[in-house]
Parts: structure tokens; C-alpha cells; sequence
């Protein structure tokens, strides 16, 4: 066991140097409240029942875990996949989407607000929103909207409206500051529904929470075996702190891996943490890309969900910490991976949980003969026109 | 004169005017004399926005001023240079008003020398709030730099008393909810909250966010110690032809301002 996985931050809403809540005094008493709120909550057994029903029942928990017995033959290493693509929506995000809602109808707040980048956290967050009754509006950069416009058209159909936000590079990060900008104007009555385990506190610690059932249900699949591995692609790090937090408690090895994009040596990538240092953004203390002087970089993807210049802080605090390691891959050796377990397994994996598996191909000689778990965290659908895209280039 | 003292002794029988401007707009050669125009209009102290990448608490118009003064290399220390020269040729005290990160990427003690050495007064970090402002509060201390504290509508009784304990160089009133920019009215949570805030505290009460025409600035003038205009500034300057255009049109508007505040 590793020691010094922490239950939950401190009262400063820290995972050791990292986290805390900067963020315009506005929100601060929205942020305690939504603090006070969820730990009430998440202490009250029937609304963990509920969730718990919710999860069961609409999302379809738990996802199997499947051996990939033909890769894993091909490649040497016994690999298992958490299969989060067959979840509801076709992603891990509606874990935390449902969650939240569930909060906010807690909460008596009638709208909701989302970022999201891959769209998959939009489309679960509209989801959750139409089964709830909830208003809700999707912040969306205009690049994504471009690169995910299937999702745009699941979001509309479930009711939603997706706005546009056309400045800075028009991704992942201008989405989340947009987001955070309504939220500051309508804080009274609407719930800003976080995708990823960033931001102010307490969102990093309870967007952790609601996914940790990744993590759970692995325990219980795997018995008393385990595994020797386990690996996680990381944008801003939601099913990654979900499969890592519950067994921060074995010895199975923890890898996240970070978008490499066109090359670390580049400058084009979300590496934040193997290519970041510490510092604020969107709220939380993390490790993040940015220069000399502080000023935040564009992060760069062919995996939308992974195309975000900082990370949530408890992963920044597991680095330092050394309790799980991180690496990187490319733009290519995802793609590379898309194809290999599509024509393997007959499974189309989301571009951001290929980079996962990357990882594993990459590393299959050092790997040899151990069993190594894999997040698949999303379906590949939304990225059919990205990949098609690549290959005509 | 400590900068903290200077800023405080811009408060006096009238409501003061604390316009913002970004710095290095239009360019970094022409921005200081934005600030002369307006001192001459009759500003009692200035904002000046260190242009940032990612500036959370502000609209669609301050956003676009940073990214054109960041585009035309106004980098931290060109920002701070201006602040210093405002500060000179206008000998009124001048608060700079950054995000966290890059106050935190110089190091807080660091970027309060800087400032200090500069002239600046104080400093504004919006994304700073109060129970994560212990080490910049100190590093501003040691230099005699003024730290401002913000309160809004949704703040506490409870909190408001601790911004007070703070003792900041004043107190910013965040009239309205959101971020910056014009409104076609003025809030209607800025009675209570400005009544809330003297209720605790003697400290100087500067409104701010969503105040865009003399006449917003008039209802609220006996409400407050000073008024923040920014949006409605920066826009003058995003529209003028050229800097020239610009000092014009900021001068005619300060002095509007300064006229109803008066």
C-alpha cells in the first residue's frame, strides 16, 4: 500500500501544495455551500442510494471488465480493459454528471452549466440534465464544436443549448473560463457541473468521489489477483483520479499518461505535468503549461479531452508524491492504437482513452507477461471524422 | 508616503474616481499618456491591468484589451514600467491590478519589490480571495504596497468582517454579478451591500464591475468612498483611430465621470 493517499483535502481545499479555491470572491460562499452540501450529501445514505440506483439503472454500473485476449496475444502482456465506453452516453463523464445533478436538484437549483472539450462530458451532463428536469447550457470552443459535431447534435437533441466560445484557441480551457464567467453571474440559481477533477475546491475533491466508482468496481473484478498495472489516459485527470484513488491502496503500479501531442520537444501537447510547473489556473494550483512570466499556453491535442494546458491538483500531488508515475505519448501513437484495438478486439476506443493503450503497446517488451489494466474511458464515434481527417494528411 | 498611505489619501469629501486602463494599450509608447489625459480629467488614483492570458473575472472588452496589449509586448515588466511612469508623471497612486499566476511565477515578496521600486501603490488580484492572500498581504506589508480585498453581493456578514480585519488599502465593492463590463443599469444589490460593508467598517468602500455612465455613478456616489471605471474606458480606446483619439475621448469621459461624482 501506498501511504499517503488522502481521503479528502484539507480544510483549504488542498492536496498538499496543490488545489485551494482561487476564484473571484463572488463565488466563494457559492463554493463553501457547494463544500457544506456535498459532504452532507455524499454522508446521507439515501441520497448515496440514489445515486448508487441511478448509476445501476441509467448508466448501466458496473461496466465490464473485459480481457482483450487477442491483443494481448499479439502484444505479450495480458490486458484487461475497464470497458467505461459501454456506459451510458459512451464515456466515464456521466458518473460525475449524474452526480451532480443529483446535487444540484439537492441544492433546489433549477439550471446547470458544462464546459467540455471531446464533447462527452457535454453530452453527459445534458443527459443527466434532461432526466433530471434540469436547464442546462454547454460552453463549447468553436474548434471542438468543429472537431465534435456529432456530439453538438446529441447535445441539441437532449434539449440543451451549446454555446459557442470563439476566443483563444477555442478549446477545453476557453470553454471552462467561459463557464466560470456565467457561473459568476448566476450563481444563485444555477450549478456549474465541472467535467473534470479541476478547478476550485471543493470540485476537484468531489468530481474524484463521483468517479471512484471506476476504481471500486475494478477492485471487486479483478479479486484477489489484481493486476500488475494499471493505466489512465489524463486531460484533466477525471477517469484517471477515479481508476488510481481506490488503488492508491494495493501495489498495483499507477501510470497516467498525458497527451505527447505532435512531440514533448515540439511545444504542441498537454503534458502538463511531465512539461508544466506549478501554478494557478481556472481556480486550482496545479501543474500547468505556461511561460516565463505566468502567462498559461495553448495546449495542443488531436484528442480534444486531452488538449488542456493544466490538471487537476490531486494528480499533481500523486506526482510529486511519486505514488503514480506519468508519461506521455503522441498524436500518432493514439491513432496508431485506435486502429490496433478496433481491428483486434472490435472495439472503437475514444482517441483520448487510446492514448492509454498507446502506452501499453509502446511499453509491451517491459511489459511481458504482466497482466496490465486498462481505462478505456470513452467510445471512438465522436472521433471518426478527426481520424479520418488524419489519415488524409 | 508609503503606497498603502497614498492610496488611503486619495479618499477625501468627494466620491474618488479610480479609472482602469490595461497597460500597453494601445501600444506600450502611447499608454502612459492615456493615464496623463485621464489625470488631467480628474482621476484621484488609477487601475492599471497587467495584461493576462486568461483573465477570468473580466468580459468580452477587457479580455480583448489584454490580448491586444499582450499582442503589442507588454510583457510583466513593460506593465510594470508603466505603472511606475503613471505613477510619476501623474502623482496620484496607481494599483496594479494582475491574476494570481504571474504574481506567483515572479514570487509574492518579488513581485512587491517590483511594484515598490516602481512606485506602484498597491495591488488588485481578483482570483485571490482573502483566505489565500496571507503571503501576498505580508510581502505588501514589508513594502508599504496597499492589497485590496474584494466583497460582493454574496458575501457574508461573517466574511465581510474578516476583509475588514484584513485592513486593506480599501475595499472592493463588486456592485453587481459577474464579470466586467457595461450594464444598462445599476445593480440593485449595491444599497445593501455598500449598507452591510459600513455597517463593520471604516475602511474605504470602492464600487466596481457593471458602473458604464455618469449617471450609474451618480446613484451611487453617496454609497461609497470611490467608483471603479474600466469597461466603458477601454472600449473608448479599442474604438479610437489612434492614441491620440484615445486621450480625447478618455479625457472627455473621465471628466463626465469625475462631474457626477462631485
Amino acid at each position: 500500500m501506498k501511504t499517503g493517499r488522502l481521503e479528502r483535502p484539507d480544510a483549504n481545499g488542498r492536496f498538499g501544495d496543490y488545489g485551494g479555491s482561487f476564484a473571484p470572491e463572488t463565488l466563494m460562499p457559492a463554493l463553501g455551500e457547494l463544500a457544506d452540501e456535498f459532504e452532507r450529501a455524499w454522508n446521507d445514505p439515501d441520497f448515496k442510494a440514489e445515486y448508487e440506483r441511478w448509476l445501476a439503472n441509467f448508466v448501466g454500473r458496473p461496466t465490464p471488465l473485459f480481457e482483450a485476449r487477442r491483443l494481448s496475444e499479439s502484444l505479450g502482456v495480458r490486458l484487461l480493459l475497464k470497458r467505461e465506453d459501454l456506459a451510458h452516453t459512451g464515456a466515464h463523464k456521466i458518473n460525475n454528471a449524474i452526480g451532480q445533478a443529483l446535487l444540484t436538484r439537492r441544492m433546489g437549483k433549477p439550471r446547470v452549466i458544462a464546459e467540455t472539450g471531446a464533447g462527452q462530458h457535454g453530452v453527459a451532463t445534458a443527459t443527466a440534465a434532461a432526466a433530471l428536469g434540469l436547464e442546462c447550457q454547454v460552453y463549447m470552443g468553436t474548434v471542438d464544436i468543429e472537431r465534435q459535431a456529432l456530439n453538438v447534435q446529441r447535445m441539441e437533441l437532449l434539449g440543451s443549448e451549446v454555446i459557442p466560445v470563439s476566443f483563444g484557441a477555442g478549446t477545453l480551457k476557453d470553454a471552462v473560463s467561459e463557464a466560470m464567467r456565467d457561473w459568476v453571474r448566476t450563481v444563485d440559481t444555477t450549478h456549474y457541473i465541472i467535467g473534470s477533477a479541476v478547478g476550485p475546491h471543493p470540485f476537484p475533491w468531489m468530481v474524484r468521489e463521483f468517479q471512484r466508482v471506476i476504481g471500486e468496481e475494478c477492485l471487486t473484478q479483478l479479486g484477489s489477483e489484481l493486476c500488475d498495472v494499471a493505466v489512465a489516459c489524463v486531460g484533466g485527470g477525471s477517469n484517471s483520479i477515479g481508476l488510481f484513488y481506490p488503488l492508491l491502496e494495493t501495489e498495483i503500479e499507477l501510470v497516467g499518461i498525458e497527451a505527447a501531442g505532435e512531440g514533448i520537444g515540439t511545444g504542441k501537447h498537454g503534458a502538463s505535468i511531465i512539461a508544466g510547473r506549478p501554478g494557478v489556473l481556472h481556480g486550482t494550483r496545479t501543474y500547468l503549461l505556461q511561460d516565463d512570466e505566468g502567462q498559461v499556453m495553448e495546449a495542443h491535442s488531436i484528442s480534444a479531452g486531452l488538449d488542456y494546458p493544466g490538471v487537476g491538483p490531486e494528480h499533481a500531488y500523486l506526482f510529486d508524491s511519486g505514488m503514480v508515475a506519468y508519461e506521455a505519448v503522441t498524436d500518432l501513437e493514439a491513432l496508431e492504437a485506435v486502429d490496433l484495438l478496433s481491428r483486434t478486439e472490435g472495439i472503437i476506443p475514444a482517441l483520448e482513452s487510446a492514448h492509454a493503450l498507446a502506452w501499453v503497446s509502446k511499453n509491451a517488451a517491459r511489459l511481458a507477461g504482466e497482466t496490465v489494466l486498462v481505462c478505456l474511458s470513452g467510445r471512438g464515434d465522436k472521433d471518426l471524422q478527426t481520424i479520418a481527417r488524419s489519415r488524409a494528411t | 508616503m508609503s503606497g498603502f498611505a497614498a492610496i488611503r489619501s486619495a479618499f477625501g469629501s468627494a466620491t474618488a474616481l479610480f479609472p482602469f486602463l490595461t497597460a500597453g494599450l494601445p501600444t506600450p509608447a502611447d499608454s502612459v499618456r492615456l493615464f496623463e489625459a485621464m489625470a488631467e480629467a480628474g482621476a484621484d488614483g488609477f487601475e492599471v491591468g497587467i495584461p493576462y492570458s486568461d483573465p477570468l473575472m473580466d468580459g468580452p472588452v477587457i479580455m480583448k484589451g489584454s490580448e491586444i496589449a499582450l499582442a503589442a509586448g507588454t510583457n510583466r515588466a513593460v506593465a510594470l514600467d508603466i505603472v511606475g511612469e503613471v505613477a510619476k508623471r501623474t502623482g496620484k497612486p496607481v494599483l496594479a491590478m494582475t491574476y494570481v499566476n504571474p504574481v506567483m511565477q515572479t514570487g509574492w515578496t518579488q513581485y512587491a519589490s517590483d511594484l515598490a521600486e516602481r512606485g506602484g501603490a498597491g495591488i488588485i488580484v481578483p482570483d485571490l480571495p482573502l483566505q489565500e492572500s496571507s503571503e501576498l498581504a505580508a510581502a505588501c506589508l514589508a513594502e508599504g504596497l496597499g492589497l485590496v480585498q474584494f466583497v460582493s453581493p454574496t458575501t457574508t456578514d461573517a466574511r465581510i468582517g474578516r476583509v475588514a480585519d484584513a485592513n486593506p488599502a480599501f475595499i472592493y465593492g463588486v456592485t453587481d454579478m459577474g464579470v466586467t463590463g457595461e450594464r444598462t443599469s445599476i445593480s440593485p444589490h449595491v444599497a445593501s451591500l455598500s449598507e452591510r460593508v459600513r455597517a463593520q467598517t471604516d475602511v474605504p468602500l470602492v464600487l466596481g464591475v457593471g458602473i458604464s455612465t455618469p449617471e450609474q455613478a451618480a446613484t451611487v456616489k453617496n454609497l461609497a468612498d470611490g467608483v471603479i471605471i474600466g469597461t466603458v474606458l477601454v472600449r473608448k480606446v479599442l474604438e479610437a483611430e489612434n492614441a491620440a483619439a484615445a486621450a480625447v475621448a478618455l479625457k472627455s469621459a473621465v471628466a463626465e465621470f469625475k462631474a457626477a461624482l462631485s
